[in-house]
């Protein structure tokens, strides 16, 4: 306060009816600086609000995809009756292994379950009794008894998986007996049974990892999805990479400065920003209706994704090349190389970290793409694990995209299993990206 | 031979010419000893002739490859009864499907038994044809394999006649390998015309039959067109306004979320954070932008949505279920970083002296952020707001998942839009016709989309070129 008495006596002639322009600011500094404290809390804020929202999406989806990774099963009593697998007792001696493969399963799943719950009776709770296991389960029973034949006749424990409906029902923890999801009152009775006599186990979900798509949520798995993103993201490596980097040391090393330069590189920046789904109607427009290359095939979406990615590894490659001092360049020229070798045995080498890191940030962005896939018919449902890259197939990110319209409950915790799996594979490309981008900063 | 199989043997072959160039070099020479007389290494012969073996014969394979089929369905067709061939170009396309199951699936033997067995006509017909397709794929991939092969010797054997001591292979060879760099880099020119072909060749069809007056002006778009004639609702009118509406809707939202906010990230975290707040925050919030948008679509169809709603009716407001606010908000989330780092980059880009010029004059450090730094950098951060509204309208996934199909013309955010990109994949994903309206639709809405972002990245590059240099 003296510094601004002091300081407002030197210029008091002209301040005599209004304040001075310091005592104007001296006035106005608190209110400054409450402004000033507000502003830096409001970026605060938004700093925090951007962690909460990767927060809240990752945790949000690892909480919804827990429950996919394990999965009920149940114990049941079988018993393969030559007269139930509808075999004849007379050539029961002699089990071919046609006999085995088309004896009637269901038969026996039936029936040995009426003679675990005798109590059932009358078709619509048989019915209901029936659904409370997997449809898969007496394909089950048929693997057990072509795997041991010995059984053949005989009495037997088999563990089969629940049915979805029942898993889900479990996992929500429901009171004991009582009616909930789908569920009925009379299904969540013998659930509760199957419980008492401690029938009920849950295990990992192995199948989830080791099984294609299904139509039953508690047999689905990523194992073709999983497939068919690797063998997309071979042929979009195996095409982008060599061409990326060509055109980069094209650019770079050898281009004059001419129109033809220009133009490529203003066509190269737009297409780095064009929508991804436009990609998409190119490669239905061109590569399937013209060239006739087989739709919902890995070679089309990597062909695809090529193009996508392309301007990003350009893009990087150029900087990494640009990166690399001229007075290597120079000393290779002043020994007498060509300005082929000089590009091809020292600034190649040079770049080459940089230039892998772009190449790896460019399929990680190709790895999460779904919208230009769906334009070329990877969206199929395709049962079978897809093993050459003409096959029918369907990449992780749209196997995503077709579990989420799924209607079934458990579809929700499997959508979310393969976004983990999805988040963890990008993860593991970014890191190594990084990785590899300081240990290259380092040198 | 198969083509991954002919591909495979031309690899071997291309490797064997490498190896043979550089004998043939040194027999030239007269031996290794005399290997310094050859005006270039014996390896860049080598080279040169692997190149020259692999390159002509693999371009002949991929021509060959994708003009094989169209060349032999023509052909089968013109062995095809009159009466088939005059059917329409669809049933046409339906019958050679038919006749390409039959021909993959039976043995040649079968055909012929099967063609003689029937007394039905039309049976005894599709019969020989297979056959004659098993026939004309053999005819075709002999020729292809002869061609291929040939070719690939022929190059060698003419250029390894060629040979001198004072040949200059690695001239020779290094122009080869500058053709292949130029046509690396052209690739990014054909996408752009293949791209522009695609989507314009598509829209003119389309043009044809619906008037782009009304394709641009039009309120209502119900692509259904209808199976009969009295059918009902399959009215089938194009007009895009809605869907315009729509994408303009969610854009907006979602720029409301993502320029306060990313802003403000990228003034403190330039202006404010200390250094390991930054170097902590930065790889945080790219994990937003590493995302793949098939996870915001999901969390907004199944997180943000259910909450909005249950918000809007405990509020007693009526939301749709797939309200444009839940995926305005998700896309809006995803951009956050994308404004973030590009302001900060522009921010950032504002010389030291103004900012300390504006200290001097003693300004806090929110007045030089809002009165230097902000206007300094406004070319910048409008161009980063262009290109994020670029990003917001070409983004499918959240939209289609999180979004409606109804194409309702409102501004309510708590309405069911529709957005272009997500009629673009409705139209084109499931089994149609090619030559619809339906589909070519797609193309039509394609092309606006395209045109719109490019402009607005020219835009935003214009706009970043012209004031930037005001303080450098």
């Amino acid at each position: 306060m003296t510094k601004i008495s002091k300081n407002s006596t030197v210029d008091s002639t002209n301040t005599n009816s209004a304040l001075s322009t310091t005592e104007k600011v001296s006035l106005s500094l608190k209110k400054r600086h409450r402004k000033e404290k507000r502003f830096k809390r409001i970026g605060l804020f938004s700093v925090l609000f951007g962690f909460l929202l990767v927060v809240t999406l990752i945790g949000d989806i690892t909480s919804k995809a827990l429950p996919a990774f394990h999965q009920h099963w149940v114990k049941l009593e079988v018993n393969y009756q030559a007269s139930w697998l509808n075999i004849d007792e007379s050539t029961a001696q002699s089990l071919s292994a046609k006999q085995m493969k088309t004896a009637n399963y269901r038969n026996v799943l039936k029936k040995s379950l009426y003679q675990m719950f005798p109590e059932v009776s009358g078709r619509k709770d048989k019915r209901q009794l029936a659904k409370l296991f997997s449809s898969n389960a007496e394909f089950t029973l048929k693997d057990n008894l072509i795997a041991a034949p010995l059984l053949f006749d005989k009495q037997t424990q088999i563990w089969v998986r629940l049915d979805d409906d029942v898993d889900s029902y479990l996992k929500e923890e429901f009171p004991l007996g009582e009616a909930g999801l789908r569920i009925s009152q009379k299904q969540a009775q013998w659930v509760a049974q199957l419980i008492a006599s401690e029938r009920i186990e849950s295990r990992f979900n192995f199948s989830f990892f080791t099984a294609s798509d299904s139509r039953e949520p508690e047999l689905a798995g990523i194992k073709g999805a999983l497939m068919g993103t690797i063998l997309t993201m071979f042929v979009t490596l195996l095409l982008s990479f060599p061409l990326g980097v060509a055109g980069a040391l094209y650019l770079e090393e050898f281009a004059p400065k001419n129109r033809f330069t220009d133009f490529i590189e203003i066509n190269i920046n737009n297409l780095a920003a064009v929508p991804s789904i436009v990609f998409g109607l190119l490669g239905l427009a061109v590569i399937i209706n013209l060239f006739g290359l087989p739709r919902s095939a890995p070679l089309v979406g990597g062909i695809v994704l090529t193009l996508m990615t392309l301007p990003t590894i350009i893009i990087a490659s150029r900087a990494a090349i640009k990166a690399v001092p001229p007075s290597i360049r120079e000393a290779a020229l002043g020994l007498g190389a060509s300005k082929m070798q000089v590009t091809f045995s020292h600034v190649l080498p040079q770049a080459m970290p940089g230039i892998i890191t772009g190449a790896i940030i460019g399929v990680a962005q190709a790895l999460g793409e779904t919208a230009p896939l769906l334009m070329i018919g990877m969206v199929a449902f395709i049962v079978d694990v897809p093993t050459s890259i003409v096959d029918s197939a369907t990449v992780l990110p749209v196997q995503i995209f077709l579990w989420a319209d799924s209607p079934e409950r458990a579809f929700l915790a499997k959508t979310s299993a393969a976004i983990l799996v999805l988040l963890s594979l990008l993860m593991v490309i970014n890191l190594s990206a990084t990785m590899l981008r300081s240990k290259f900063e380092k040198k | 031979m198969n083509s991954s199989l002919l591909f495979f043997v031309l690899l071997g072959l291309t490797l064997f010419s490498y190896w043979f160039g550089v004998q043939r070099s040194l027999k030239v020479a007269g031996g290794a000893e005399h290997k310094k007389e050859l005006t270039s290494l014996p390896q860049q012969f080598g080279l040169l002739t692997a190149m020259v073996c692999g390159l002509p014969a693999l371009i002949t394979l991929l021509i060959f490859n994708s003009a094989e089929q169209i060349i032999v369905e023509q052909l089968l067709i013109s062995t095809l009864p009159a009466n088939i061939q005059s059917l329409s170009s669809v049933d046409i396309g339906l019958y050679l499907n038919n006749i390409h199951a039959m021909a993959s699936s039976e043995s040649a033997t079968n055909l012929l038994q099967g063609s003689g067995i029937s007394s039905d006509n039309y049976v005894q017909t599709q019969y020989q044809a297979a056959f004659t397709l098993q026939e004309l794929n053999q005819q075709a991939s002999w020729l292809k394999t002869a061609l291929v092969l040939i070719i690939a010797c022929v190059s060698v054997t003419v250029l390894v006649r060629k040979f001198s001591l004072t040949y200059q292979a690695r001239q020779k060879s290094e122009s080869i390998i500058l053709a292949l760099l130029v046509a690396s880099s052209a690739v990014a020119i054909l996408t752009t015309i293949g791209i522009i072909i695609s989507v314009l060749f598509e829209s003119i069809h389309f043009f044809k039959s619906v008037s782009p007056v009304e394709f641009m002006f039009g309120t209502q778009w119900s692509p259904q067109t209808a199976m009969r004639v009295d059918q009902v609702g399959g009215s089938g009118s194009f007009g895009a306004i809605p869907l315009f509406a729509g994408t303009m809707l969610i854009t907006f939202i979602a720029m409301l979320l993502a320029v306060p906010v990313g802003l403000m990230i990228a003034i403190y975290l330039s202006q404010y954070a200390s250094a390991k707040l930054r170097a902590f925050a930065k790889p945080m919030l790219e994990i937003l932008a590493g995302i793949p948008t098939v996870v915001y679509g999901f969390f907004a169809a199944l997180t943000v949505a259910p909450v909005i709603r249950n918000f809007g009716e405990s509020l007693g407001l009526s939301v749709a279920s797939e309200s444009a606010l839940a995926a305005g908000l998700v896309m809006g989330t995803m951009i956050i970083p994308f404004v973030s780092s590009l302001s900060e980059d522009a921010i950032s880009a504002v010389p030291n002296s103004l900012k300390e010029a504006s200290f001097g004059m003693g300004a806090t450090k929110s007045e030089t952020v809002l009165k230097v730094l902000l206007p300094a950098a406004l070319p910048g951060i409008v161009g980063a707001i262009l290109l994020a509204v670029s990003r917001a309208i070409g983004e499918t996934m959240i939209v289609v998942m999180a979004a409606g199909m109804a194409a309702n013309l409102t501004a309510n955010p708590l309405d069911s839009v529709t957005t272009v990109t997500v009629q673009i994949v409705t139209l084109l994903t499931g089994d149609q016709e090619f030559d619809s309206p339906k589909t070519l639709a797609a193309f039509a809405l394609g092309l606006m989309l395209f045109i719109t972002t490019l402009g607005l990245n020219v835009l935003a590059l214009k706009v970043v070129r012209k004031y930037r240099e005001q303080y450098d």
